[in-house]
């Protein structure tokens, strides 16, 4: 039989085709940073190889599977203990939470604050943590059909996880918190202070960079997400200090955090949908942030201090019932 | 070299992607052996005729879009590392083994290092000389990996 040509075949040193293989993938690079064409056309890409995805995830599925199959009697009924003990600690918290929200929504009606609305959300499933130890993300089973857009946040069970960096069809690619290429603005817990919270490229730590050495920050501070900058919504943990640096020679100090959220544990996420921030389109991106940004006697926002002083009226008038 | 022979080529060197973005505990990342480069290191060396920088160029492009890496990175480092070893394939056939292992252990390093420097270009990263143990125990894999390969291509008479 006469063999059959093959597709590539050339000489040892092909000194051309690598000169072409390196012009393509510097192209290639330049191209992904500047058009938005690219993009959408890695995303259909990537679904070429979610079948690659899915077979070396099958592995740790089988493991998984096969852990829980052969796991004795004994260590079910443990972790049924445990779990009921959970379900028990939680119910009682949602207790609670029910008449601390409906308290909630009275004391803000009586601010004529806007009640902030429940996020809606969708769960998925991981699909791999990434195999580069040099960064830090991961795959999950939703994507563009599922509605998933690009920046959209990620919980897990206990805090944020990150946003949403890519997505193709049926899958989509998380960039967590911990990843050095990514920064979440926050707020401490206790008294509102705000910081950035940046990633290290270490899964179990965060950097809070630019933090004056007067500040009020203290190890175990929890920081939850501010929502400044419209990407996250307010409120979800995000971190909590473990190490506050001060030297009196220096006006910042070296605090860093320790992330809540546990992605090497978690297999389920939330996917959240906050609602849109208030339409600024058509403005360039630095005068739209400048369009949000709003102070008491601001000529721009005549209102903007309308609110506290009904809030005053309000405070007055409850003083005014209260009083015998 | 017939359709079969090529078809096995390729099987090998999509097995070794498999391997190269099997997910594994975090700990265990920096350990994992640089399974692709090393595969398609042996093919440019056994068959330089057949397989060489188109190849890596392909591989890479797969592993950046499993990856999520910047389009182009893995496939501009895959077929930088083809072409090293093209360049230098006749030297494999005088070395002995271990002699092999080392040259190995130098250009596998190369391509890691190309690849972080691709890395800081696009982003903070935090560099340590982590980056070289995949070349490390990839060229400590190779002695065992060049042998066997040699007897199944043999006996399958690919060539």
């Amino acid at each position: 039989m006469r063999p059959i040509k093959p597709l590539f075949s050339y000489g040892p040193v092909p000194t051309y085709r690598m000169l072409l293989c390196a012009v393509l993938a510097f192209g290639l690079m330049f191209a992904e940073h500047r058009f938005s064409a690219v993009e959408s056309a890695r995303s259909h890409m990537t679904s070429i190889v979610a079948p690659i995805q899915w077979l070396v995830s099958l592995p740790s599925e089988g493991v998984r599977w096969g852990a829980m199959a052969f796991s004795d009697k004994q260590s079910l009924i443990d972790e049924n203990g445990r779990l009921r003990e959970q379900l028990l600690t939680l119910s009682n918290r949602v207790q609670r939470m029910a008449s601390l929200t409906a308290e909630n929504v009275h004391l803000r009606e009586l601010l004529n604050a806007p009640n902030p609305d429940d996020v809606p959300y969708i769960t998925a499933e991981l699909l791999s943590l990434d195999s580069d130890p040099f960064t830090q993300q991961m795959v999950i089973n939703r994507g563009r059909r599922d509605g998933v857009y690009i920046g959209q946040p990620v919980m897990d069970a206990s805090g944020l996880i990150g946003q949403v960096v890519s997505v193709s069809a049926y899958t989509s690619r998380v960039l967590m918190v911990a990843d050095a290429n990514h920064a979440v603005p926050v707020e401490i817990n206790r008294n509102g202070l705000r910081f950035i919270a940046q990633g290290t490229g270490q899964l179990d730590t965060l950097n809070i960079p630019s933090v004056p050495a007067t500040a009020d920050i203290r190890e175990g501070d929890l920081l939850v997400t501010s929502g400044l900058g419209g990407r996250f919504p307010q409120g979800y943990p995000v971190a909590r200090v473990t190490q506050v640096k001060r030297e009196s020679s220096q006006a910042f100090m070296e605090v860093s955090a320790e992330p809540i959220a546990q992605p090497e544990r978690s297999r389920y996420f939330l996917l959240l949908f906050p609602p849109a921030p208030p339409d600024a389109s058509g403005l360039g991106d630095p005068e739209s942030m400048a369009r949000q940004i709003m102070w008491p006697g601001d000529p721009a926002h005549p209102d903007a201090h309308r609110i506290s002083e009904e809030a005053l009226k309000a405070a007055l008038r409850l003083q005014a019932e209260g009083a015998p | 070299m017939g359709l079969f022979g090529y078809l096995f080529v390729w099987f090998t060197l999509l097995l070794a992607l498999c391997l190269q973005v099997m997910p594994l505990p975090d700990a265990w990342l920096v350990w994992r052996p640089d399974w692709l480069g090393v595969l398609l290191a042996y093919w440019c060396v056994a068959t330089p005729q057949r397989v060489g920088v188109i190849h890596g160029f392909v591989l890479g492009l797969l592993l950046d879009l499993i990856e999520g890496a910047p389009l182009g990175q893995n496939a501009l480092t895959l077929s930088l590392l083809a072409y090293l070893f093209l360049l230098l394939y006749q030297r494999f056939r005088v070395y002995s083994i271990w002699q092999q292992a080392v040259l190995v252990f130098v250009l596998l390093g190369i391509g890691q290092l190309v690849e972080q420097w691709l890395r800081t270009i696009f982003g903070p990263i935090s560099v340590s000389l982590e980056f070289l143990i995949p070349a490390l125990i990839g060229a400590l894999l190779w002695p065992w990996l060049f042998t066997m390969m040699q007897a199944v291509r043999r006996r399958l008479g690919i060539g």
